[in-house]
């Protein structure tokens, strides 16, 4: 059954910090079920896009639904999936990987009801969708940048997501993380879930990838198939970005030392 | 006559014992947020509630309730709000909390018992009956909203940016969090001190750490380290007339720095006993790697090669790389899973 609304619809969006806009009356209907990546270099105002659709950064002028709702609206939060770009998630205080995936499946359970065994089970799937099944109670610090960053994406997939919205999620990975992460996302794609991955790299992702959003300078610069985006993507390579965070590049190989990487805002 | 024939030293008892239970079992989220400093803060603001309740000729115990959570709500909102960060916030608390209290107090007329040394480093002699009761009132609420909504503050004191963005109340919760963090302070009051709560909060949880490999179990072996040097540190300032306070948070300090200690010896030990079984390999002629003739063999989470029929994994450290012996290689090389 296809849902009579698109997953996203942006109609002369314009999204900041405070009362700052950053990406500007941005129109981009997502339908669901596509698999799209937002493109662009740091500083383009594609990370500000994504907040915008979680509600992390604000809205200043224009019209944003996801999943049919104006964003802050939608009542079941944990319809949409969330992967921050994160080199760890390993806090101050020692914490399982089946511990740090199950703060995911909170969203669906409101504010009060514990986890039931349909939440464990759906935990234990998400851990083993990532191809980590056999480290649910291994510490979350135990394991490597790129493992860790697969608890993230685990996380997410717990709720079981209609949208799925991920940054960078495979800035600083190693290979075989990358490999898993696309089979990963090919599966649940192929379920039906709308993906919106926001990178500076589609190569890692392009099997999975159909479309391309590119955004440039806060505006969208380019909107079609991901195989024809490269023109673009050429473009903003020769586009020294403003604001760019200090040895994080686009000419970067794909792994990058953990230290090196900043958070984009 | 033993340590339970006094009925002051039954009420002091049992005071250290709620407060060592629920002080760690809060400071784990302190900490888990990077916030140690708040119990601190708020200890300070209840400083301010007591001097009122002595003016007022009040209980302390409940007007120091009232300040503190009012404080830890206001600073939250403080920190929602964004314009003064978070840090800034905590000092002006700090020093707000302080200077009204030591203000307040001298007001006090003369004659009447303010004691400032027993508010802020605990006296074994000054928990009342009806402070025992409202201690044991507290223990309760916060043990049962930890219980209730433990999972959601951990969410929330893990990452609270993806907490938002899935819908969970962060600001509700953070309050929350800061009520819970308030409460305890005034639990603490007599036994402990409200300069040195937040050590009790935080200490249980730092040694925790160190050892559990879960959440869960830092929670719970937290509260178990808790009780232990609260009550033994309150026993021991009977026999020493020293303040229980100073007593059980340097109890506390100790037993951190022998947990530390051991798990540094441990780990050193380890890694030195790692070092002389791969001696043999630091001078290892070659990197292993695409051309090297040796095999790769995925093993795990990572890609060992296969050395004449035993398995090479890289290891790099600060000096380099060298090659841990991974065990020997059945032949032929088994399929990835």
């Amino acid at each position: 059954m296809t849902p009579e609304f698109p997953a996203i619809r942006l109609r002369g969006a314009t999204i900041g910090y405070g009362d700052v806009p950053i990406v500007r009356n941005v129109d981009l209907t997502i339908a669901a079920g596509e698999a799209v990546a937002v493109l662009g270099s740091n500083g383009s105002g594609k990370t500000t896009l994504s907040r915008g659709l979680l509600g992390l950064a604000t809205m200043l002028d224009g019209d944003m639904q996801v999943l049919g709702a104006p964003v802050g609206r939608l009542r079941e939060r944990g319809r949409v999936g969330y992967v921050p770009q994160r080199h760890s998630i390993s806090g101050a205080v020692p914490a399982t990987v089946r511990e740090a995936v199950a703060v995911g499946r909170l969203a669906r359970l409101g504010l009060f009801r514990p986890l039931g065994a349909a939440d464990r089970r759906a935990v234990a799937d998400a851990v083993a969708a990532v191809g980590l099944g056999d480290r649910l109670d291994d510490k979350v610090a135990a394991l490597s940048g790129g493992q860790q960053r697969r608890v993230l994406v685990a996380r997410a997939l717990a709720a079981e997501p209609e949208l799925l919205i991920m940054d960078e999620p495979t800035a600083g990975v190693d290979a075989a993380s990358q490999e898993a992460l696309a089979g990963t996302l090919a599966t649940i794609s192929a379920s039906g879930t709308t993906l919106v991955v926001v990178t500076h790299e589609s190569a890692p992702l392009a099997g999975v990838l159909t479309r391309a959003v590119v955004v440039d300078h806060g505006r969208v610069a380019y909107d079609g198939p991901l195989s024809e985006a490269g023109h673009h993507d050429e473009h903003l390579h020769h586009h020294p970005p403003e604001r760019e965070p200090a040895g994080y590049r686009l000419d970067q190989p794909t792994v990058t030392p953990r230290s090196a990487t900043t958070r984009e805002r | 006559m033993g340590l339970l024939d006094y009925d002051f030293m039954q009420r002091a008892l049992l005071a250290s014992l709620m407060v060592g239970l629920v002080a760690p079992a809060v400071g784990v989220f302190l900490v888990q947020r990077r916030l140690s400093l708040l119990g601190d803060g708020l200890g300070h603001v209840a400083l301010t509630g007591v001097a009122v309740g002595v003016l007022t000729a009040t209980s302390p115990v409940w007007t120091a309730l009232v300040a503190a959570v009012l404080g830890a709500v206001l600073i939250e909102l403080v920190r929602a709000r964004g314009r003064t960060s978070g840090d800034v916030a905590l000092a002006v608390l700090f020093y707000g909390g302080i200077a009204g209290g030591v203000v307040l107090l001298s007001l006090a007329p003369r004659g009447q018992a303010t004691n400032l040394d027993s508010y802020l480093f605990g006296a074994i002699t000054t928990t009342s009956r009806e402070d025992v009761v409202v201690f044991a009132g507290i223990s309760v609420v916060v043990l049962l909203v930890v219980a209730l909504l433990g999972q959601r503050l951990y969410a929330v004191s893990d990452d609270e940016e993806y907490a938002r963005a899935v819908g969970l109340p962060v600001l509700g919760l953070n309050v929350v969090l800061a009520a819970l963090v308030a409460s305890t302070v005034v639990l603490s009051m007599r036994v402990v001190g409200l300069l040195l709560i937040s050590a009790l909060m935080i200490l249980p949880s730092a040694i925790a750490q160190l050892l559990a490999r879960s959440f869960r179990e830092t929670v719970l072996l937290a509260c178990l380290i808790g009780v232990l040097v609260s009550v033994s540190g309150t026993a021991t300032s009977f026999y020493t007339g020293t303040p229980s306070g100073g007593t059980i948070v340097l109890l506390a300090i100790g037993l951190f720095l022998l947990v530390t200690s051991a798990v540094a010896l441990r780990e050193s030990t380890a890694r030195r006993r790692h070092r002389r079984r791969v001696d043999v390999h630091d001078a290892h002629p070659h990197e292993h790697g695409a051309a090297c003739g040796h095999p790769p063999v995925p093993h795990g989470d990572h890609v060992d090669y296969d050395h004449d029929g035993h398995l090479h994994a890289p290891h790099r450290t600060g000096r380099g790389v060298h090659y841990d012996e991974h065990g020997e290689h059945p032949v032929p090389a088994p399929p990835n899973r």
